[in-house]
């Protein structure tokens, strides 16, 4: 299976490297974003996610590598590349003294269009964000997930061909993320380019054609999420948890598994024939079992590790 | 892992930061910005313009009158020797050089630094194809420009109590402008290097007090301490106020040259200062 030639990247980072005094927070990192194409980008907090954000846009310089946009290079067409970049950053900076409508014309006028041409574009601007009825309202009215996608269409303004969006819907309730992501989909079916960062991984599941994993600003995978969890996973996964549960990894069950983790009160069995297993364990009818295939949260926490760090 | 000629080329070839004292980068970018300070400033205008004008004037009425009736006339030095005035109008064309610079402080603080640090515009403003320095610079036209709406009502109510008519005036608005300016310029280096609003309190009361008793806006520079009087007259407020003062009593002021050319050195020096801070600040 070869797929078709892909075309130039929208974006491309080589070899970026960025320290601040002695800690390396992104090390020797490289990759491209195709067009039309969802990348994400995954990694516990402090792995480098939202600094390499910043470099795309030219806000923090490397120490080291390149970064090509659009055929234009970082920083020297900084400019350039973001007048066909849209962004939304982790924190809203909505402008709470203005409309909806207002926050998008001040924004649109920061890229050098007319008054006239925004105005065109309102409505549907809004419309997109589902906000048609808060045309008048200002951010303060607003609640979360409706700021987001004020956000969002902000960012689509300028009608870019590539969105860099750093965690969209963290803090959102879920009904707000699954009308993001159904955003996210609609975007994405007109063509557009994202680069993603998220800490939700059905979020990257759903939404990312291509998966890049950090940690400690180190790239530690790289790939399509099934062929990800296929290539370091197990197909199957039975939790196993309740009173005595995490006596069973050091019992005669753990055979019946490629791989035994423990993590709080649940005892995780990775294997690739669940069925002997889930027999086994009917001889523990007080524990709760959970059978079901590997996802992106096992494949991450098996390359991350399933310690809480102290700087999370 | 770093190794592997093709890593050290890479890092060769990128560097680090640049200096932040390097050139300003200033364009046409500036504008979108500055329009939207004063997209928020059109909503909030008559109550802001009242608090702006309201103290300048309280002052002016209260000592002007109040304590002119005891000081009489006050003789000022001229090209045609010394001028005995009213003490109202002393005071006035000292005031107005201190409202200008207020007003202007002020903006390029508390409010500049709502929008840079509280509310994250400028993070925001950044994502968009507009640089830091533009940002800065559109800071310090806006915050000269509300110094200029400032001194114009005052202006105008000083008019309107007959408290000079000089057509000179015409001449006044300008370097009040360049006044607002120079102070914006200087309030931005602190803006660069505040944490919070707090700072900015010190900046108020050991800076921008002393220059107002310094500079002649009460009582003439020459009642100083010859030492201090020195050092005094080398003050921005200083030149603003040996520059307006002869314009309300329909005089040229003396040594104009040199009062413009302080004021010019402070806002350049200034501006350069503020945005290599500010560069530092946001690691650009």
């Amino acid at each position: 299976m070869h797929p078709p030639p892909t075309p130039a990247p929208l974006l491309r980072a080589s070899h970026l490297v960025k320290r601040y005094g002695d800690t390396e927070v992104v090390s020797d990192l490289s990759f491209e974003i195709a067009p039309g194409e969802c990348l994400g980008v995954i990694g516990p907090n402090g792995a480098g996610k939202t600094t390499t954000i910043r470099m795309c846009l030219g806000l923090t310089t490397p120490d080291a590598g390149h970064i090509h946009g659009m055929g234009l290079q970082m920083p020297q067409d900084a400019l350039a590349i973001k007048a066909q970049l849209g962004v939304v950053s982790q924190m809203d900076t909505l402008d709470p003294d203005f409309t909806c409508a207002e926050n998008l014309l001040v924004y649109g006028r920061y890229f050098g269009l007319k008054d006239a041409e925004i105005r065109a574009r309102t409505p549907d601007l809004l419309e997109f964000a589902s906000l048609t009825s808060k045309a008048q309202a200002r951010p303060g009215e607003l609640s979360g997930g409706m700021k987001r996608r004020l956000s969002l269409a902000r960012a689509l303004v300028n009608d870019p061909r590539l969105l860099l969006l750093d965690e969209p819907t963290t803090g959102l309730d879920p009904q707000a993320r699954h009308l993001m992501w159904e955003r996210l989909q609609l975007l994405l079916q007109q063509g557009k380019s994202i680069l993603l960062t998220t800490h939700f991984m059905d979020e990257a599941e759903r939404l990312c054609d291509r998966l890049l994993v950090l940690d400690h600003g180190r790239k530690i995978a790289e790939g399509r999420p099934r062929d990800l969890i296929a290539q370091h996973l197990e197909p199957d996964v039975v939790e196993v948890y309740g009173v005595g549960a995490l006596a069973l990894q050091d019992s005669p069950l753990r055979a019946l598994a490629a791989r035994v983790e423990v993590s709080g009160e649940t005892v995780f069995f990775y294997t690739a024939n669940a069925a002997a297993l889930l027999q086994a364990l009917q001889a523990h009818p007080q524990l709760r079992t959970l059978h079901r295939p590997a996802n992106l949260e096992d494949l991450f926490l098996k390359l991350t590790g399933r310690q809480i760090r102290e700087e999370a | 892992m770093k190794t592997g000629a093709d890593h050290a080329l890479s890092t060769r070839a990128s560097g680090t930061n640049p200096s932040p004292w390097r050139a300003p980068r200033l364009s046409w970018r500036f504008w979108p910005v500055f329009l939207r300070n004063l997209l928020v400033w059109r909503k909030l205008a008559i109550p802001s313009l009242v608090g702006n004008i309201a103290e300048p004037l309280m002052w002016l009425v209260a000592f002007g009158y109040g304590m002119g009736a005891l000081v009489g006339k006050i003789t000022v030095a001229g090209p045609d020797g010394p001028t005995a005035v009213p003490y109202i109008l002393f005071l006035a064309s000292g005031s107005v050089c201190m409202s200008a610079m207020q007003a202007a402080s002020f903006e390029a603080l508390y409010s500049a630094f709502s929008r840079m640090h509280v509310q994250k515009t400028w993070d925001g403003i950044m994502n968009a194809p507009v640089g830091l320095d533009d940002i800065v610079l559109a800071e310090m036209l806006w915050a000269a420009f509300k110094s200029l709406f400032t001194v114009t009502a005052i202006l105008g109510v000083m008019l309107a109590l007959n408290i000079s008519h000089s057509p000179k005036l015409l001449v006044a608005w300008p370097i009040l402008l360049g006044v607002g300016i120079t102070f914006s310029c200087i309030a931005l280096i602190f803006n660069a290097l505040a944490q919070g609003y707090d700072f900015f309190t010190y900046y108020f009361t050991l800076f921008l007090t002393p220059m107002m008793f310094l500079s002649g806006v009460f009582f003439p520079l020459e009642q100083l301490p010859h030492a201090v009087h020195v050092v005094a007259d080398w003050l921005p407020l200083s030149s603003a106020v040996q520059l307006v003062r002869p314009l309300f009593m329909d005089q040229w002021p003396q040594d104009a040259l040199r009062h413009l050319a302080v004021l010019a050195a402070y806002a350049v020096v200034s501006f350069w200062i503020a945005l290599a801070l500010t560069r530092k600040r946001f690691r650009l």
